[in-house]
């Protein structure tokens, strides 16, 4: 696949750009009796741990975190041992290629939680839930990162140049 | 391929003609640069966003929430809490508020923030939507050119949120009296504005400042006289009961009431244009301003018990001033301790009679008023304790002319003017009835007493023997007569034998007086019979009587 490192590092830098915004702009507005609230996804992880739902927390803090950043970190170690023709444990890699690959689409969680909250909870004054500009960012990223992984031909690992 | 059976060297090969296609992988590189485009768009257009962070300390952070109390200004959201942390010195709670960017133009030095709560008082009920909604800050911008961006709360919300029109006055008074905050003002018992602050003043009196709702600043005119209306006033005159009152709030919150003074009069110590003397009530408010006050003092040598410290000052039953002061002298002369009063007097409440005066120049300076004093005091004229209601005994100083009065010597260039006395009225009232008392005091009650006494004590024997011994012989006597008359009736009835005896005696006798009638008759006509004796006698019907009858 001609081009491939060039093509998954635009992917990868546009990833990490949008996860910024992703993350400041809050991703939720939930409003009720009493106020109403915007929710980040940072945010919200830190709502639930406190109110004690350490396994959601946990579960999302994976889902939004720790998979993009795993993502990030390991497509950008194998953009860079393949640039540098490294032969480092290079079966290793070819692993760490296909979980990046396989992880992808559950990042989307955060999206799908998003989208089925604003659709379920819609009692005008009582409550009400709508997305905000974040989680479409967080989608952008969940996107461009999986465009990333796939523009990464793994074969480039095994390659050997002069 | 196969046909040539030594690869060409490489320098024999054509150059491949490699394409450059390096356009098509370059567009790949639009992707993150439309990411960073919007990214930093997104932060530019936050952070063009960004309001203006303030703080405001409060006394009490009751109900703010971080992240969710809000910043209003006319009811409209403007800003955020974002954090709430105590002062340096714990005195007091600094509330951190990020406000929007168009909210920056309303931070002036003296914008004012509060926290707006349910507030239930006399005169309104306000921010029960916050009940439900919990507290919020609300912001009344000021007018100062300066901006801030520290700010020190409002404990109480002020009377006036949003700026309306209208005018805003300051009134001095030594005291408030009963006024709240948002007591109403009425011009002719119409509501036109209300009490907005009180301060108390570094000289101990106080300002209070109210605002006139626009349409009704119009009425506020030099002469206008502004007068405490709070309460009732309660008058009982020559014409009655009148009881007057503003209305019902103002007797419970208190309030104001204003309305053009005396037109011709109009007072010269005020100087600021929007500063008016709040008057204690309407009669003091119309009244014609009283001048410069001249103090006098009068020594009375008897007790003034019932005198206060403003009580009137009548001259000729005008009042033209109070007491200020009721000491206790001593004159060494005669070791007497009499009573010193010192009143304030306003000669120009004399009305007319003060213009008078003041055209013949009497008074003009201190001298020519001790002057003119003294010719009245040499005409008699005299300060008099007198009661001004025998309810409460309460006195009042009368400066009356009495020219019977003893001449005093009157000095003119004391200062205060002293005033010759006169013992009250009711002194010599209390004199008589003193006398009075001294001779009931001198009746020898107890010998009356004593007297009256043993007189009782004889009436009481005489009476114990009249019924010892008096008594049971009457009932004696009565029983003997009623025997008496018991046998008296048993005598005279029909059927005792004495009654009887009687009837046949009667009978009887009617007979033989019948019979001497006869004889009388016969006799009367024969009288000699006597002689002779009785002779035949033709008489047919009437049966003769016997001669034994005949014969007396």
């Amino acid at each position: 696949m001609p081009f491939s490192t060039e093509m998954t590092l635009a992917w990868l830098i546009a990833g990490i750009v949008l996860y910024i915004p992703a993350n400041l702009l809050p991703v939720m507005h939930t409003s009720g009796l009493l106020g109403e609230e915007d929710s980040t996804i940072l945010g919200g992880i830190f709502e639930f741990w406190r109110a004690g739902d350490w396994d959601i927390a946990l579960l999302i803090f994976i889902a939004s975190v720790a998979v993009p950043f795993t993502k990030f970190i390991a497509i950008g170690l194998l953009l860079f041992t393949v640039r540098k023709n490294s032969r480092w444990e290079q079966h290793q890699r070819t692993v760490l290629y296909r979980i990046v690959e396989f992880i992808g689409y559950w990042s989307m969680l955060d999206v799908i939680v998003v989208a089925l909250t604003s659709a379920l909870m819609q009692f005008q004054v009582l409550g009400a839930a709508e997305p905000r500009a974040g989680i479409a960012f967080f989608c952008a990223v969940v996107v461009v990162t999986m465009l990333s992984a796939l523009s990464f031909d793994p074969r480039l690992i095994w390659d050997r140049r002069a | 391929m196969s046909a040539t059976p030594t690869p060409p060297s490489e320098e024999e090969l054509p150059t491949p003609l490699v394409q450059n296609r390096r356009w098509i992988p370059r567009l790949v590189w639009i992707v993150p640069i439309v990411a960073a485009v919007i990214g930093i768009s997104l932060l530019i257009r936050s952070w063009a966003n960004e309001g203006p962070r303030i703080t405001i300390s409060f006394l009490s952070g009751e109900g703010i929430q971080v992240g969710k109390t809000l910043v209003k200004y006319r009811d409209v959201t403007v800003g955020q809490v974002s954090a709430v942390v105590l002062s340096a010195d714990h005195q007091s709670v600094v509330v951190n508020a990020d406000l929007s960017k168009d909210a920056a133009g309303l931070l002036k030095a003296d914008t004012q923030f509060w926290i707006v709560r349910p507030r239930i008082g006399v005169g309104s009920v306000s921010g029960l939507s916050t009940l439900l909604s919990g507290v919020y800050i609300g912001m009344k911008t000021g007018t100062a050119k300066l901006g801030e961006r520290q700010f020190v709360g409002l404990e109480n919300p002020p009377a006036l949120s949003h700026g309306p029109r209208g005018l805003e006055l300051q009134l001095h008074a030594p005291r408030a009296g009963s006024l709240a905050i948002g007591a109403p003002v009425y011009f002719r018992q119409f509501q036109v504005g209300r009490v907005i602050d009180e301060n108390l003043l570094p000289d101990g009196s106080t300002r209070v400042t109210v605002f006139v709702d626009a349409p009704y600043d119009a009425f506020v005119k030099p002469v206008t006289r502004f007068w405490n209306a709070s309460g009732i006033d309660v008058k009982l005159g020559a014409d009655g009961l009148n009881v007057q009152t503003e209305s019902l709030a103002a007797v419970l919150a208190g309030g104001l009431a204003f309305d053009d003074g005396p037109t011709d009069a109009i007072p010269a110590a005020i100087v600021v244009p929007g500063e008016f003397i709040l008057y204690k009530n309407e009669v003091e408010a119309m009244a014609p301003p009283d001048g410069d006050p001249h103090y006098v003092r009068m020594r009375f040598a008897q007790a003034l018990r019932g005198l206060d410290v403003g009580a009137p000052v009548e001259f000729v039953g005008v009042d033209i001033g109070s007491v200020v002061a009721v000491d206790l002298g001593y004159e060494p002369r005669d070791k007497s301790f009499p009573a010193i009063v010192t009143a304030r007097l306003y000669p120009r409440r004399m009305g007319q009679a003060y213009e008078v005066l003041a055209a013949q120049g009497k008074t003009e300076t201190e001298e020519t008023l001790a002057a003119f004093v003294g010719t009245l005091v040499s005409r008699g004229l005299r300060a008099q304790p007198r009661s001004g209601s025998l309810l409460t005994g309460k006195l009042y100083i009368a400066l009356d002319f009495l020219p019977a009065s003893p001449r005093t010597a009157f000095d003119a260039s004391v200062r205060p003017l002293e005033l010759p006395t006169v013992n009250g009225s009711f002194q010599e009232l209390e004199a008589s009835v003193g006398r009075l008392v001294k001779k009931v005091n001198d009746l020898p009650l107890e010998q009356i007493a004593a007297d009256l006494h043993t007189d009782l004590k004889d009436l009481h024997e005489t009476l114990s023997e009249v019924h010892s011994r008096v008594i049971p012989t009457a009932v004696d006597a009565l029983s003997a007569l009623h025997g008496t008359l018991d046998s008296a009736d048993r005598t005279l009835d029909v059927e005792s034998p004495l009654q009887r005896g009687l009837t046949e005696t009667l009978a009887e006798a009617r007979i033989t007086l019948q019979a001497v009638r006869e004889l009388a008759d016969y006799l009367d006509r024969h009288p000699d019979a006597l002689l002779r004796g009785r002779r035949p006698q033709k008489m047919p019907q009437r049966p003769a009587p016997s001669s034994s009858e005949a014969k007396p």
